[in-house]
């Protein structure tokens, strides 16, 4: 069967000495930024792309990918141990979780969280080998008119799916595709918007927008908050579960597991929807609710498992389309532009070795999580203890020397601190980040494929609407603004934000 | 007249969209528009800054009106000035001084950022990491820098 040749293959991949350290290396600084809070998967993959550039392109990916479902882990081991949400994840994982460290069984809670998280990830894995090929035939039959329509779909759900303004995360996709736009026009050879700056000729750097915004500007926020972080840890007894947890666990997990795929492959939602969805679903199909918020194991079980297969599953639309679903999605994407590979559905074909080592190093990652964590979990808390007065100008060395080993260019670092000032008013005046770096990553392709399409249908605009495939994207996004502007489900919208 | 509108979200999203749209369209006029079939390099940039400028006369407008939702306070002018002046000594010296001042100016300039800022702490820190970095960036991964410029 070609699954499984394919998924051995990928194996063969992810299992050479140099991807399986990559691999290691990814998900142990995934879970340590998981554990720390203030610095998130975003701001470190940005951080860390400039070091991928002197290794191959599958292991780069095998790393990041790597650090953004570490992150996941990490987030709720100490969600768990000191009712700090490591990630925006693990919010969830705090109520119950807590709960049963403080009656003495964190072990089963954490057991739990790996399990139910290995589990989807198992089954995340094995979606993204089964409908990767199928999708990406489709889209290897997609000319510029369907590729318009897509980018413009998923941008739309991503800027309407995401927490927050509507309005305002579509006015952040717009911003960030003026900004994509800057630099020298491919067709003609005009400077836009470059300022007669010669470093802008070549468009302003993903790198810098994204550590400017992400990393920067989040000290900056992080700075003006000045509450103590105080570490009360549970004691770690007796990791394993017992049968009557495991009982109650495995329908929450795979309840959860379904979730967070749906929600996965969804643009814009973060995995905070997906474990928030699965937290309240156990709590409606509970026999006895009352036991939720004091302790309950399917609270920790379903959310885990959901966030874990939401994570995955973005990678869906990412490796097959070339679409970025999130803000990591749209790091990943850059990361592969910058090791010279168009992403696409092209990508399974001529680079099967990245496709499948990635999916094989997914899973290897999760397994690698359940192993290493458990034991770690005393050292984890440990690190807790650094203070934020000495971690942030840690996080400030690292972004300079990333950005600055991309070109030698001061320039780019003066510019990254621009964008961290910029980030900072975005933040303040309540404009999500993410809808603009998912525009700033698709504006000059989608500036392409417009101008591809108009040219070949003789500069008419219905060509968008008379292509089966392109029409039923535009339908799609027509739609999902309808429904997401119709008042009751507005409201709902409103509530489940609170 | 009631000024309160200044002191709320919407008002000042509605001022920043306007800007940066605002400047965009100014630049971008000089650039080609073209037509739909052949679209100049002015096309895409005129339509996003246009769209930029009607969003922002949104904002504005629901701004304008009472009981929107205002600024947050939470504001720390020091780390907004700090953290970026950090990185900008970062640019100047490590082409004029090299890898090392650059690093420690940076460390020990970002963390006077945070109002919890120890003199002897910070010192000692940034020679400790600065280090690190030398060692695993300079010599292990062997990124090109000079040192110090001139000495090394």
């Amino acid at each position: 069967m070609d699954l499984f040749n394919n998924l051995i293959f990928g194996f063969g991949v992810a299992l050479s000495l140099q991807n399986l350290f990559y691999c290691f290396v990814g998900v142990l600084v995934g879970t340590l930024i998981g554990v720390l809070p203030g610095i998130g998967p975003l701001g470190t993959i940005a951080i860390l792309l400039p070091i991928t550039y002197n290794v191959s392109p599958v292991a780069a990916m095998i790393m990041l990918a790597g650090i953004y479902y570490g992150a996941q882990y990490g987030g709720s081991t100490t969600a768990i141990l000191v009712n700090l949400p490591g990630e925006t994840s693990a919010v969830v994982t705090c109520i119950d979780g807590y709960q049963m460290a403080q009656q003495g069984r964190a072990g089963p809670a954490l057991a739990i969280a790996a399990i139910g998280s290995f589990f989807a990830g198992t089954v995340g894995t094995l979606l993204i080998a089964l409908f990767g090929p199928p999708l990406a035939d489709i889209a290897l039959k997609f000319g510029a008119p369907e590729y318009f329509s897509l980018m413009l779909m998923g941008l739309v759900a991503a800027a309407v799916l995401a927490q927050g303004d509507m309005v305002k995360s579509i006015a952040m996709v717009v911003m960030g595709l003026l900004l994509g736009i800057v630099g020298t026009d491919v067709n003609t050879g005009t400077q836009r918007f470059s300022f007669g700056i010669f470093e802008l000729t070549d468009g302003i750097g993903f790198i810098v927008v994204a550590v400017g915004v992400f990393a920067v500007g989040e000290i900056i926020s992080n700075l003006a908050e000045t509450h103590e972080r105080r570490v009360l840890s549970a004691k770690v007894s007796s990791l394993f579960p017992s049968l009557q947890d495991m009982k109650q666990s495995w329908a929450p997990i795979v309840r959860g597991t379904a979730l967070g795929c749906f929600f996965g492959v969804l643009p814009g939602t973060g995995p905070a929807i997906a474990s928030f969805s699965s937290y309240m679903l156990e709590k409606k199909l509970a026999k006895d609710p009352d036991r939720f918020g004091k302790g309950a194991i399917e609270g920790v079980a379903g959310p885990e498992a959901a966030n874990n297969a939401d994570a995955q599953c973005k990678f869906i639309p990412m490796l097959t389309l070339g679409l970025p679903a999130s803000g990591v999605m749209a790091l990943m994407l850059g990361a592969l532009t910058i090791q010279g590979i168009q992403p696409g559905p092209q990508v399974m074909t001529q680079r099967p070795e990245l496709f499948w080592g990635l999916i094989a190093s997914m899973w290897i990652g999760n397994l690698l999580l359940v192993v290493l964590n458990l034991p770690l979990i005393g050292l984890w808390v440990k690190l807790l203890q650094v203070p934020y007065r000495l971690l942030f100008p840690a996080i400030m060395a690292f972004s300079a020397i990333g950005i600055f080993s991309v070109n030698n260019s001061s320039f780019e670092i003066h510019l990254t601190a621009l964008f961290g000032v910029l980030g900072l008013i975005w933040m303040r005046l309540g404009f999500p980040l993410a809808p603009m770096l998912l525009g700033f990553v698709l504006g000059p392709m989608m500036e392409e494929y417009l101008r591809r399409a108009m040219l070949m249908s003789g500069g008419d605009p219905t060509v968008f609407i008379t292509r089966p495939i392109s029409a039923a994207f535009i339908v799609a996004t027509i739609l999902i603004l309808v429904v997401m502007v119709a008042p009751a489900v507005r409201k709902r919208r409103e509530a489940f934000t609170d | 007249m009631n000024l309160e509108f200044l002191e709320r979200k919407d008002f000042w999203s509605g001022v920043m969209l306007i800007a940066v749209g605002g400047g965009a369209l100014f630049i971008a006029r000089n650039y080609q528009f073209g037509s739909s079939l052949r679209m100049g390099p002015g096309y895409f940039p005129v339509i996003l800054s246009a769209a930029l400028v009607m969003f922002g006369v949104f904002f504005a407008v629901r701004g304008l009106r009472a009981g929107a939702e205002r600024l947050q306070e939470s504001w720390s002018v020091r780390a907004l000035i700090i953290v970026p002046l950090a990185l900008v000594v970062f640019g100047l010296l490590i082409d004029r001084a090299g890898f090392i001042p650059a690093m420690l100016a940076l460390i020990i300039i970002s963390a006077a950022a945070s109002t919890q800022f120890k003199l002897i702490e910070v010192l000692l820190f940034s020679v400790f990491l600065t280090a690190m970095c030398v060692v695993v960036f300079v010599w292990a991964l062997g990124l090109p820098y000079e040192l110090i410029t001139g000495i090394w």
